[in-house]
Protein backbone atom coordinates (compact mmCIF):
# COMPACT_ATOMS: atom_id res chain seq x y z
CA UNK A 1 0.00 0.00 0.00
CA UNK A 2 1.54 2.99 -0.85
CA UNK A 3 1.40 6.20 1.24
CA UNK A 4 -1.58 8.30 -0.52
CA UNK A 5 -3.37 5.16 -0.22
CA UNK A 6 -3.34 4.87 3.37
CA UNK A 7 -4.16 8.30 3.96
CA UNK A 8 -7.15 7.46 1.31
CA UNK A 9 -8.05 4.41 3.99
CA UNK A 10 -7.48 6.52 6.80
CA UNK A 11 -10.21 9.26 5.87
CA UNK A 12 -12.51 6.61 4.93
CA UNK A 13 -11.90 4.70 8.36
CA UNK A 14 -12.24 8.17 9.74
CA UNK A 15 -15.68 9.14 8.06
CA UNK A 16 -16.87 5.89 8.79
CA UNK A 17 -15.96 6.05 12.69
CA UNK A 18 -17.39 9.75 12.75
CA UNK A 19 -20.73 7.94 11.51
CA UNK A 20 -20.44 5.16 14.25
CA UNK A 21 -19.64 7.93 16.87
CA UNK A 22 -22.69 9.87 15.81
CA UNK A 23 -25.02 7.08 16.22
CA UNK A 24 -23.24 5.33 19.67
CA UNK A 25 -23.47 8.93 21.22
CA UNK A 26 -27.40 8.66 21.46
CA UNK A 27 -26.81 5.01 23.24
CA UNK A 28 -24.35 5.86 25.72
CA UNK A 29 -26.73 9.03 26.67
CA UNK A 30 -29.89 6.96 26.97
CA UNK A 31 -27.67 4.07 29.30
CA UNK A 32 -26.31 6.66 31.14
CA UNK A 33 -29.63 8.40 32.38
CA UNK A 34 -32.00 4.99 32.69
CA UNK A 35 -29.27 2.24 32.00
CA UNK A 36 -31.39 1.28 28.84
CA UNK A 37 -30.34 0.09 25.69
CA UNK A 38 -32.06 1.69 23.13
CA UNK A 39 -32.80 -0.72 20.78
CA UNK A 40 -35.06 1.35 18.74
CA UNK A 41 -31.67 4.11 18.09
CA UNK A 42 -31.00 2.16 15.27
CA UNK A 43 -33.99 2.93 13.28
CA UNK A 44 -33.59 6.79 14.29
CA UNK A 45 -30.96 6.69 12.48
CA UNK A 46 -32.94 5.10 9.19
CA UNK A 47 -36.03 7.71 9.89
CA UNK A 48 -33.61 10.59 9.88
CA UNK A 49 -32.47 9.63 6.46
CA UNK A 50 -35.98 8.73 5.15
CA UNK A 51 -37.57 12.04 6.45
CA UNK A 52 -34.40 13.72 4.26
CA UNK A 53 -34.66 11.65 0.82
CA UNK A 54 -39.20 12.78 1.48
CA UNK A 55 -37.47 16.21 2.21
CA UNK A 56 -35.60 16.43 -1.02
CA UNK A 57 -37.49 14.05 -3.01
CA UNK A 58 -41.30 15.06 -2.85
CA UNK A 59 -41.15 18.26 -1.39
CA UNK A 60 -38.88 19.82 -3.14
CA UNK A 61 -36.79 20.96 -0.74
CA UNK A 62 -33.17 22.42 -1.20
CA UNK A 63 -30.60 20.12 0.83
CA UNK A 64 -29.67 22.72 2.73
CA UNK A 65 -33.19 23.00 4.21
CA UNK A 66 -33.94 19.40 4.09
CA UNK A 67 -31.43 17.91 6.17
CA UNK A 68 -31.28 20.35 9.15
CA UNK A 69 -35.39 19.47 9.34
CA UNK A 70 -35.37 16.22 8.87
CA UNK A 71 -32.91 16.04 12.56
CA UNK A 72 -35.62 18.10 14.06
CA UNK A 73 -38.19 16.09 12.67
CA UNK A 74 -36.28 12.85 13.94
CA UNK A 75 -35.38 14.61 17.29
CA UNK A 76 -39.17 15.04 17.67
CA UNK A 77 -39.78 11.40 16.88
CA UNK A 78 -37.03 10.00 19.53
CA UNK A 79 -38.62 12.32 22.47
CA UNK A 80 -42.63 10.83 21.58
CA UNK A 81 -41.09 7.11 21.54
CA UNK A 82 -39.46 8.17 25.23
CA UNK A 83 -42.87 9.46 26.20
CA UNK A 84 -45.30 7.01 24.75
CA UNK A 85 -42.80 3.98 25.06
CA UNK A 86 -40.66 4.63 27.76
CA UNK A 87 -41.58 7.14 30.49
CA UNK A 88 -44.77 5.43 31.46
CA UNK A 89 -42.52 1.94 32.20
CA UNK A 90 -39.78 3.41 34.13
CA UNK A 91 -40.88 2.53 37.62
CA UNK A 92 -41.24 -0.74 36.60
CA UNK A 93 -38.31 -3.76 36.71
CA UNK A 94 -35.80 -2.70 34.08
CA UNK A 95 -36.66 -6.15 31.86
CA UNK A 96 -40.09 -4.49 30.70
CA UNK A 97 -37.99 -1.13 28.99
CA UNK A 98 -36.24 -3.60 27.28
CA UNK A 99 -39.01 -5.61 25.63
CA UNK A 100 -40.45 -1.92 25.24
CA UNK A 101 -37.46 -0.96 23.28
CA UNK A 102 -36.81 -4.15 20.90
CA UNK A 103 -41.07 -3.33 20.44
CA UNK A 104 -40.05 -0.04 19.13
CA UNK A 105 -37.61 -1.19 17.19
CA UNK A 106 -39.34 -3.62 15.11
CA UNK A 107 -42.73 -1.63 15.18
CA UNK A 108 -40.07 1.69 13.54
CA UNK A 109 -39.07 -0.94 11.11
CA UNK A 110 -42.31 -2.55 9.94
CA UNK A 111 -44.00 0.88 9.79
CA UNK A 112 -41.00 2.07 7.45
CA UNK A 113 -41.61 -1.72 5.35
CA UNK A 114 -45.48 -0.05 5.28
CA UNK A 115 -44.91 3.62 4.83
CA UNK A 116 -41.73 3.89 2.87
CA UNK A 117 -41.51 0.52 0.78
CA UNK A 118 -39.15 -2.36 1.61
CA UNK A 119 -37.41 -1.78 -1.66
CA UNK A 120 -34.39 0.29 -1.06
CA UNK A 121 -34.63 3.71 -2.73
CA UNK A 122 -31.11 5.43 -4.40
CA UNK A 123 -30.37 8.59 -2.07
CA UNK A 124 -28.99 11.65 -4.24
CA UNK A 125 -26.20 13.32 -2.15
CA UNK A 126 -26.02 16.63 -3.75
CA UNK A 127 -23.44 17.72 -6.24
CA UNK A 128 -21.09 19.32 -4.36
CA UNK A 129 -20.22 16.60 -2.23
CA UNK A 130 -19.51 14.14 -5.62
CA UNK A 131 -16.13 16.30 -6.25
CA UNK A 132 -13.09 13.81 -6.32
CA UNK A 133 -10.38 15.58 -4.40
CA UNK A 134 -6.91 14.11 -5.93
CA UNK A 135 -4.13 12.58 -2.68
CA UNK A 136 -1.35 12.17 -4.82
CA UNK A 137 -1.83 9.12 -6.36
CA UNK A 138 -5.46 8.27 -4.57
CA UNK A 139 -8.27 10.09 -4.55
CA UNK A 140 -11.21 10.59 -2.49
CA UNK A 141 -15.01 11.78 -3.22
CA UNK A 142 -15.45 15.08 -1.40
CA UNK A 143 -18.01 13.52 0.85
CA UNK A 144 -16.15 11.96 3.14
CA UNK A 145 -14.29 14.84 4.07
CA UNK A 146 -17.94 17.00 4.57
CA UNK A 147 -18.79 13.80 7.04
CA UNK A 148 -15.81 14.17 9.02
CA UNK A 149 -15.85 17.86 9.52
CA UNK A 150 -19.63 17.91 9.80
CA UNK A 151 -19.48 15.10 12.92
CA UNK A 152 -17.12 17.11 14.22
CA UNK A 153 -19.00 20.38 14.15
CA UNK A 154 -21.89 18.73 15.96
CA UNK A 155 -18.97 16.53 18.47
CA UNK A 156 -18.24 20.27 19.36
CA UNK A 157 -21.82 21.41 20.17
CA UNK A 158 -22.76 18.42 22.16
CA UNK A 159 -19.51 18.98 23.91
CA UNK A 160 -20.43 22.27 24.89
CA UNK A 161 -24.28 21.50 25.66
CA UNK A 162 -23.25 18.86 27.97
CA UNK A 163 -20.39 20.79 29.87
CA UNK A 164 -20.71 24.55 29.67
CA UNK A 165 -24.52 24.86 29.94
CA UNK A 166 -26.94 24.74 33.00
CA UNK A 167 -29.38 21.81 31.03
CA UNK A 168 -25.70 19.59 30.44
CA UNK A 169 -25.28 20.06 34.26
CA UNK A 170 -28.59 18.72 34.73
CA UNK A 171 -28.10 15.46 32.44
CA UNK A 172 -24.90 15.23 34.27
CA UNK A 173 -26.41 14.90 37.94
CA UNK A 174 -29.17 13.18 36.35
CA UNK A 175 -26.30 9.95 35.04
CA UNK A 176 -25.48 10.29 38.60
CA UNK A 177 -28.25 9.84 40.33
CA UNK A 178 -32.21 10.89 39.17
CA UNK A 179 -33.84 11.11 42.61
CA UNK A 180 -31.20 13.45 43.93
CA UNK A 181 -31.18 15.63 40.70
CA UNK A 182 -34.87 15.94 41.28
CA UNK A 183 -34.28 17.48 44.81
CA UNK A 184 -32.64 20.29 43.26
CA UNK A 185 -35.58 21.27 41.68
CA UNK A 186 -34.89 19.92 38.25
CA UNK A 187 -37.94 18.65 36.39
CA UNK A 188 -36.24 15.02 35.66
CA UNK A 189 -38.48 13.82 32.99
CA UNK A 190 -38.01 17.16 30.76
CA UNK A 191 -34.07 16.91 30.96
CA UNK A 192 -34.43 13.22 30.05
CA UNK A 193 -36.62 14.33 27.40
CA UNK A 194 -33.98 16.29 26.17
CA UNK A 195 -31.23 13.97 26.02
CA UNK A 196 -33.89 12.03 23.75
CA UNK A 197 -34.18 14.79 21.74
CA UNK A 198 -30.52 15.05 21.45
CA UNK A 199 -29.53 11.58 21.12
CA UNK A 200 -31.94 11.26 18.32
CA UNK A 201 -30.94 14.55 16.22
CA UNK A 202 -27.28 12.99 16.44
CA UNK A 203 -28.47 9.42 15.16
CA UNK A 204 -30.47 11.25 12.41
CA UNK A 205 -27.63 13.22 11.36
CA UNK A 206 -25.55 10.08 11.43
CA UNK A 207 -28.26 8.54 8.99
CA UNK A 208 -28.29 11.32 7.03
CA UNK A 209 -24.76 11.03 6.89
CA UNK A 210 -24.60 7.50 6.48
CA UNK A 211 -27.20 8.03 3.02
CA UNK A 212 -24.78 10.75 1.72
CA UNK A 213 -21.42 7.69 2.17
CA UNK A 214 -23.90 4.61 0.55
CA UNK A 215 -26.52 5.96 -0.99
CA UNK A 216 -29.38 3.41 -0.92
CA UNK A 217 -31.92 3.68 1.81
CA UNK A 218 -34.62 0.42 2.64
CA UNK A 219 -36.28 0.39 6.29
CA UNK A 220 -33.52 -1.73 7.44
CA UNK A 221 -30.87 0.58 7.21
CA UNK A 222 -30.40 1.17 10.64
CA UNK A 223 -29.65 -1.80 11.84
CA UNK A 224 -26.05 -2.68 11.03
CA UNK A 225 -25.42 0.71 11.87
CA UNK A 226 -27.16 0.60 15.00
CA UNK A 227 -25.26 -2.74 16.13
CA UNK A 228 -21.83 -1.37 15.40
CA UNK A 229 -22.61 2.24 16.92
CA UNK A 230 -23.43 0.26 19.63
CA UNK A 231 -20.52 -1.72 20.05
CA UNK A 232 -18.77 1.44 19.69
CA UNK A 233 -20.39 2.78 22.65
CA UNK A 234 -19.42 -0.27 24.92
CA UNK A 235 -15.77 -0.37 23.38
CA UNK A 236 -15.67 3.34 24.82
CA UNK A 237 -17.34 2.56 28.10
CA UNK A 238 -21.14 2.86 28.06
CA UNK A 239 -22.72 5.96 29.45
CA UNK A 240 -19.51 7.86 28.65
CA UNK A 241 -19.88 10.46 25.83
CA UNK A 242 -16.00 10.90 25.01
CA UNK A 243 -15.80 7.30 25.37
CA UNK A 244 -18.35 6.88 22.73
CA UNK A 245 -16.70 9.06 20.01
CA UNK A 246 -13.40 7.31 20.65
CA UNK A 247 -15.14 4.19 20.41
CA UNK A 248 -16.45 4.45 17.38
CA UNK A 249 -13.86 6.27 15.74
CA UNK A 250 -11.36 3.22 16.97
CA UNK A 251 -14.13 0.82 15.41
CA UNK A 252 -14.32 2.51 12.21
CA UNK A 253 -10.58 2.80 11.34
CA UNK A 254 -9.75 -0.60 12.23
CA UNK A 255 -12.51 -1.64 10.24
CA UNK A 256 -11.52 -0.33 7.20
CA UNK A 257 -7.42 -0.69 7.85
CA UNK A 258 -8.22 -4.63 8.37
CA UNK A 259 -10.01 -4.81 4.77
CA UNK A 260 -7.47 -2.27 3.50
CA UNK A 261 -4.44 -4.60 5.08
CA UNK A 262 -5.95 -7.98 4.67
CA UNK A 263 -8.11 -7.33 1.52
CA UNK A 264 -8.96 -11.63 1.85
CA UNK A 265 -10.29 -10.56 5.09
CA UNK A 266 -12.94 -8.47 3.70
CA UNK A 267 -15.67 -10.97 3.81
CA UNK A 268 -15.15 -10.96 7.78
CA UNK A 269 -15.24 -7.15 8.10
CA UNK A 270 -17.97 -7.02 10.21
CA UNK A 271 -16.95 -9.85 12.56
CA UNK A 272 -14.12 -7.52 12.75
CA UNK A 273 -16.37 -5.16 14.56
CA UNK A 274 -17.22 -8.13 17.81
CA UNK A 275 -13.46 -9.66 17.57
CA UNK A 276 -12.30 -5.98 18.80
CA UNK A 277 -15.43 -5.51 21.49
CA UNK A 278 -14.67 -9.09 23.12
CA UNK A 279 -10.75 -8.58 22.85
CA UNK A 280 -11.10 -5.35 24.16
CA UNK A 281 -13.55 -6.55 27.49
CA UNK A 282 -11.52 -9.24 28.15
CA UNK A 283 -8.88 -7.29 28.98
CA UNK A 284 -10.76 -3.99 29.98
CA UNK A 285 -14.26 -4.93 30.92
CA UNK A 286 -15.26 -1.29 31.47
CA UNK A 287 -14.55 -0.20 27.88
CA UNK A 288 -11.70 2.78 27.62
CA UNK A 289 -13.50 5.20 29.68
CA UNK A 290 -15.62 3.41 31.08
CA UNK A 291 -15.60 3.98 35.14
CA UNK A 292 -16.56 0.33 37.40
CA UNK A 293 -20.34 1.76 38.12
CA UNK A 294 -22.88 -0.05 40.18
CA UNK A 295 -25.90 -1.04 38.50
CA UNK A 296 -28.94 1.63 39.21
CA UNK A 297 -31.86 -0.06 41.22
CA UNK B 1 -45.01 26.39 58.51
CA UNK B 2 -45.16 22.28 57.93
CA UNK B 3 -48.28 20.57 59.38
CA UNK B 4 -48.46 16.51 58.91
CA UNK B 5 -51.49 15.01 59.55
CA UNK B 6 -51.95 10.98 60.09
CA UNK B 7 -49.77 10.24 57.28
CA UNK B 8 -49.37 6.32 56.23
CA UNK B 9 -47.32 5.20 53.79
CA UNK B 10 -46.73 1.19 52.81
CA UNK B 11 -43.58 -0.04 50.66
CA UNK B 12 -45.76 -3.27 49.12
CA UNK B 13 -47.20 -4.88 52.04
CA UNK B 14 -44.78 -3.33 54.41
CA UNK B 15 -46.92 -0.33 56.23
CA UNK B 16 -43.94 2.08 57.17
CA UNK B 17 -45.60 4.96 58.63
CA UNK B 18 -48.91 4.08 60.88
CA UNK B 19 -50.53 8.08 60.90
CA UNK B 20 -48.14 9.89 62.05
CA UNK B 21 -48.68 13.77 62.80
CA UNK B 22 -46.06 16.56 63.35
CA UNK B 23 -45.83 20.48 62.89
CA UNK B 24 -43.31 22.87 62.17
CA UNK B 25 -43.52 25.71 63.07
CA UNK B 26 -41.80 28.76 61.96
CA UNK B 27 -38.28 29.68 62.63
CA UNK B 28 -37.63 26.47 64.92
CA UNK B 29 -35.36 23.58 64.50
CA UNK B 30 -37.70 20.46 65.04
CA UNK B 31 -36.14 17.06 65.77
CA UNK B 32 -37.30 13.85 64.35
CA UNK B 33 -35.48 11.14 66.30
CA UNK B 34 -35.79 6.99 66.40
CA UNK B 35 -34.02 4.25 66.31
CA UNK B 36 -33.20 2.86 62.68
CA UNK B 37 -35.87 1.38 60.41
CA UNK B 38 -38.81 4.04 62.40
CA UNK B 39 -40.09 5.91 59.58
CA UNK B 40 -37.78 8.78 59.92
CA UNK B 41 -36.33 9.42 56.37
CA UNK B 42 -39.68 7.76 54.76
CA UNK B 43 -40.99 10.85 56.65
CA UNK B 44 -39.01 13.72 55.17
CA UNK B 45 -39.35 11.23 51.18
CA UNK B 46 -43.02 11.83 51.37
CA UNK B 47 -43.03 15.62 51.92
CA UNK B 48 -40.78 15.70 48.97
CA UNK B 49 -43.43 13.64 46.71
CA UNK B 50 -40.68 10.58 46.36
CA UNK B 51 -42.92 8.23 48.62
CA UNK B 52 -46.55 8.48 48.07
CA UNK B 53 -48.91 8.16 51.25
CA UNK B 54 -51.71 6.37 51.29
CA UNK B 55 -53.61 8.57 53.77
CA UNK B 56 -53.11 11.87 55.73
CA UNK B 57 -52.49 15.20 54.29
CA UNK B 58 -49.10 17.26 54.30
CA UNK B 59 -50.10 21.34 54.12
CA UNK B 60 -46.92 23.47 53.92
CA UNK B 61 -48.58 27.08 54.81
CA UNK B 62 -51.89 25.83 54.52
CA UNK B 63 -51.35 24.65 50.89
CA UNK B 64 -51.39 21.03 50.47
CA UNK B 65 -48.29 19.06 48.81
CA UNK B 66 -49.66 15.98 48.01
CA UNK B 67 -49.25 15.03 44.64
CA UNK B 68 -46.05 17.12 44.02
CA UNK B 69 -43.25 16.00 41.96
CA UNK B 70 -39.67 16.78 44.04
CA UNK B 71 -38.70 19.18 41.83
CA UNK B 72 -42.76 21.29 42.52
CA UNK B 73 -41.83 20.62 46.28
CA UNK B 74 -38.47 22.31 46.10
CA UNK B 75 -39.77 25.24 44.23
CA UNK B 76 -42.69 25.83 46.66
CA UNK B 77 -39.93 26.49 49.25
CA UNK B 78 -38.88 23.12 50.82
CA UNK B 79 -34.89 21.75 50.42
CA UNK B 80 -33.74 18.23 51.79
CA UNK B 81 -30.37 17.17 52.57
CA UNK B 82 -30.73 13.57 51.95
CA UNK B 83 -29.66 10.84 53.75
CA UNK B 84 -26.19 9.74 52.94
CA UNK B 85 -25.38 13.29 51.25
CA UNK B 86 -25.69 12.04 47.60
CA UNK B 87 -23.35 14.91 46.08
CA UNK B 88 -22.68 14.53 42.55
CA UNK B 89 -19.52 13.05 42.38
CA UNK B 90 -19.09 13.41 39.09
CA UNK B 91 -19.83 17.41 39.41
CA UNK B 92 -17.47 19.99 40.54
CA UNK B 93 -17.87 21.53 43.96
CA UNK B 94 -18.97 24.78 42.28
CA UNK B 95 -21.23 23.07 40.25
CA UNK B 96 -22.98 20.96 42.78
CA UNK B 97 -23.87 24.44 44.22
CA UNK B 98 -24.93 25.97 41.08
CA UNK B 99 -27.83 23.07 40.80
CA UNK B 100 -29.00 23.66 43.89
CA UNK B 101 -29.96 26.93 42.62
CA UNK B 102 -31.18 25.12 39.48
CA UNK B 103 -34.69 26.55 39.97
CA UNK B 104 -34.23 29.63 41.12
CA UNK B 105 -35.80 33.00 39.27
CA UNK B 106 -33.31 35.44 40.21
CA UNK B 107 -29.74 33.92 39.10
CA UNK B 108 -28.42 36.54 39.32
CA UNK B 109 -28.25 35.90 42.87
CA UNK B 110 -26.69 33.45 42.47
CA UNK B 111 -23.21 33.87 42.29
CA UNK B 112 -23.25 35.71 45.66
CA UNK B 113 -24.90 33.10 47.52
CA UNK B 114 -22.44 30.26 46.27
CA UNK B 115 -19.93 33.05 48.04
CA UNK B 116 -22.58 32.97 51.21
CA UNK B 117 -22.23 29.37 51.37
CA UNK B 118 -18.27 29.61 50.65
CA UNK B 119 -18.17 31.58 53.96
CA UNK B 120 -20.21 29.50 55.66
CA UNK B 121 -17.54 26.64 54.93
CA UNK B 122 -14.54 28.09 53.47
CA UNK B 123 -13.07 24.39 52.97
CA UNK B 124 -15.57 24.21 49.82
CA UNK B 125 -14.11 27.28 48.18
CA UNK B 126 -10.45 25.63 48.84
CA UNK B 127 -12.07 22.82 46.57
CA UNK B 128 -14.54 24.65 44.41
CA UNK B 129 -13.46 23.34 41.16
CA UNK B 130 -12.86 19.91 42.41
CA UNK B 131 -15.02 16.88 41.43
CA UNK B 132 -17.18 16.55 44.87
CA UNK B 133 -16.17 12.53 44.95
CA UNK B 134 -13.13 13.99 45.61
CA UNK B 135 -14.03 15.28 49.41
CA UNK B 136 -13.62 13.90 52.54
CA UNK B 137 -17.32 13.01 54.24
CA UNK B 138 -17.47 15.75 56.22
CA UNK B 139 -16.49 18.10 53.57
CA UNK B 140 -19.45 16.39 51.22
CA UNK B 141 -21.97 16.26 54.10
CA UNK B 142 -20.96 20.86 54.07
CA UNK B 143 -21.65 20.21 50.22
CA UNK B 144 -24.86 18.65 50.22
CA UNK B 145 -25.98 21.32 52.95
CA UNK B 146 -24.49 24.17 50.92
CA UNK B 147 -26.10 23.00 47.77
CA UNK B 148 -29.31 22.69 50.01
CA UNK B 149 -29.28 26.20 50.68
CA UNK B 150 -28.63 27.66 47.47
CA UNK B 151 -32.11 26.92 46.70
CA UNK B 152 -33.26 29.56 49.36
CA UNK B 153 -35.76 26.97 51.32
CA UNK B 154 -38.18 28.59 53.96
CA UNK B 155 -38.13 24.87 55.35
CA UNK B 156 -34.48 22.98 55.40
CA UNK B 157 -34.94 19.00 55.99
CA UNK B 158 -31.40 17.44 57.13
CA UNK B 159 -31.87 13.57 57.01
CA UNK B 160 -28.73 12.40 59.75
CA UNK B 161 -26.04 15.07 59.07
CA UNK B 162 -23.71 13.48 61.40
CA UNK B 163 -23.64 10.02 59.64
CA UNK B 164 -20.65 8.68 59.30
CA UNK B 165 -18.79 11.99 60.84
CA UNK B 166 -16.55 12.00 64.06
CA UNK B 167 -17.97 13.34 66.91
CA UNK B 168 -16.07 16.50 66.27
CA UNK B 169 -17.35 17.24 62.88
CA UNK B 170 -20.89 16.24 63.56
CA UNK B 171 -20.97 18.72 66.37
CA UNK B 172 -19.16 21.31 64.15
CA UNK B 173 -21.93 20.54 61.52
CA UNK B 174 -25.06 20.91 64.18
CA UNK B 175 -23.45 24.32 65.86
CA UNK B 176 -23.65 25.69 61.93
CA UNK B 177 -27.48 24.54 61.73
CA UNK B 178 -28.09 26.48 65.43
CA UNK B 179 -26.10 29.58 64.05
CA UNK B 180 -27.94 29.85 60.99
CA UNK B 181 -31.06 29.32 62.85
CA UNK B 182 -30.38 32.33 64.93
CA UNK B 183 -28.81 34.07 62.30
CA UNK B 184 -31.17 33.98 59.76
CA UNK B 185 -34.24 32.45 61.45
CA UNK B 186 -34.00 29.48 58.69
CA UNK B 187 -36.87 26.89 59.78
CA UNK B 188 -35.36 23.20 60.13
CA UNK B 189 -36.66 19.91 60.23
CA UNK B 190 -33.54 17.56 61.38
CA UNK B 191 -33.04 13.97 61.47
CA UNK B 192 -30.85 12.23 63.94
CA UNK B 193 -29.37 9.05 65.44
CA UNK B 194 -27.18 11.15 68.00
CA UNK B 195 -30.71 12.19 69.90
CA UNK B 196 -28.38 14.04 72.73
CA UNK B 197 -26.56 16.37 69.89
CA UNK B 198 -29.89 17.23 68.55
CA UNK B 199 -31.73 17.79 71.32
CA UNK B 200 -28.85 20.39 72.50
CA UNK B 201 -29.61 21.98 69.73
CA UNK B 202 -33.82 21.64 68.63
CA UNK B 203 -36.46 23.96 70.12
CA UNK B 204 -38.94 20.75 69.93
CA UNK B 205 -38.48 17.01 69.01
CA UNK B 206 -40.92 13.87 68.08
CA UNK B 207 -39.47 10.53 68.88
CA UNK B 208 -40.58 7.50 66.28
CA UNK B 209 -41.23 4.39 67.07
CA UNK B 210 -41.95 1.39 64.19
CA UNK B 211 -44.09 3.79 62.06
CA UNK B 212 -45.46 5.86 64.66
CA UNK B 213 -44.57 8.79 66.73
CA UNK B 214 -44.11 7.39 70.70
CA UNK B 215 -43.06 10.66 72.44
CA UNK B 216 -43.46 14.42 71.57
CA UNK B 217 -42.39 17.22 73.40
CA UNK B 218 -39.60 20.94 73.91
CA UNK B 219 -36.42 19.64 73.48
CA UNK B 220 -35.18 20.63 76.93
CA UNK B 221 -37.98 18.49 79.08
CA UNK B 222 -36.96 15.42 76.93
CA UNK B 223 -32.89 15.87 77.37
CA UNK B 224 -34.43 15.89 81.25
CA UNK B 225 -36.80 13.29 80.56
CA UNK B 226 -35.92 10.01 82.70
CA UNK B 227 -37.62 7.55 80.30
CA UNK B 228 -36.36 9.31 77.06
CA UNK B 229 -32.78 9.39 79.17
CA UNK B 230 -32.82 5.75 79.67
CA UNK B 231 -34.36 4.18 76.23
CA UNK B 232 -32.62 7.07 73.74
CA UNK B 233 -29.68 8.89 75.19
CA UNK B 234 -28.41 5.72 77.15
CA UNK B 235 -27.91 7.29 80.00
CA UNK B 236 -28.83 5.21 83.40
N1 LIG C 1 -37.82 1.49 49.35
C1 LIG C 1 -38.25 0.73 50.37
N2 LIG C 1 -38.86 -0.46 50.12
C2 LIG C 1 -39.29 -1.22 51.11
N3 LIG C 1 -39.20 -0.92 52.40
C3 LIG C 1 -38.60 0.23 52.73
C4 LIG C 1 -38.10 1.11 51.72
N4 LIG C 1 -37.55 2.19 52.33
C5 LIG C 1 -37.72 1.98 53.65
N5 LIG C 1 -38.35 0.81 53.89
C6 LIG C 1 -38.72 0.29 55.22
O1 LIG C 1 -39.49 1.25 55.88
C7 LIG C 1 -39.11 1.32 57.25
C8 LIG C 1 -38.72 2.74 57.59
O2 LIG C 1 -37.54 3.08 56.87
P1 LIG C 1 -36.83 4.50 56.96
O3 LIG C 1 -35.75 4.53 55.98
O4 LIG C 1 -37.86 5.56 56.88
O5 LIG C 1 -36.24 4.44 58.44
P2 LIG C 1 -35.33 5.50 59.19
O6 LIG C 1 -36.06 5.88 60.42
O7 LIG C 1 -34.91 6.57 58.30
O8 LIG C 1 -34.09 4.58 59.59
P3 LIG C 1 -32.52 4.95 59.63
O9 LIG C 1 -32.29 5.63 60.91
O10 LIG C 1 -31.88 3.60 59.61
O11 LIG C 1 -32.21 5.77 58.44
C9 LIG C 1 -38.00 0.32 57.43
O12 LIG C 1 -38.55 -0.85 57.99
C10 LIG C 1 -37.49 0.05 56.07
O13 LIG C 1 -37.03 -1.26 55.94
MG1 LIG D 1 -33.16 7.11 57.46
Amino acid sequence: MTFDQFIQNLANGISLGSLYALIAIGYTMVYGILRLINFAHGDIVMLGAYVAFYGVVMFMLPWWVAFPLAIILTAGIGVIIERAAYRPLRSFPRINLFTSAVAVSFLLENLGNVIFGGRPKAFERPAFMDIALQIGEASVLSYTPIIIVTAAILFAILIYIVNRTKVGMAMRALSKDIETTGLMGINTDRIIMFSFMLGSALAAAGGILWAIKFPQINPLMGVMPGLKAFIAAVLGGIGNITGAMLGGFLLGVVEIMIVAFFPDLSGYRDAFAYVILILLLLFRPTGIMGEVQAEKV
Amino acid sequence: MLEIQNLHVFYGGIHALHGISLNVPDEKIIALLGANGAGKSTTLRCIMGIVKPAEGSILLNGESLLGYKSFEVVKKGVAMVPEGRRVFTNLTVYENLSLGAYARKEQDKVRQDIEAVYHLFPRLQERAFQPAGTLSGGEQQMLALGRALMSKPTLLMIDEPSLGLSPLLSQTVLKRLKDLNRDTGQTILLIEQNARAALSIADYAYIMEVGSIRLEGAAADLAKDDQVRQTYLGIH
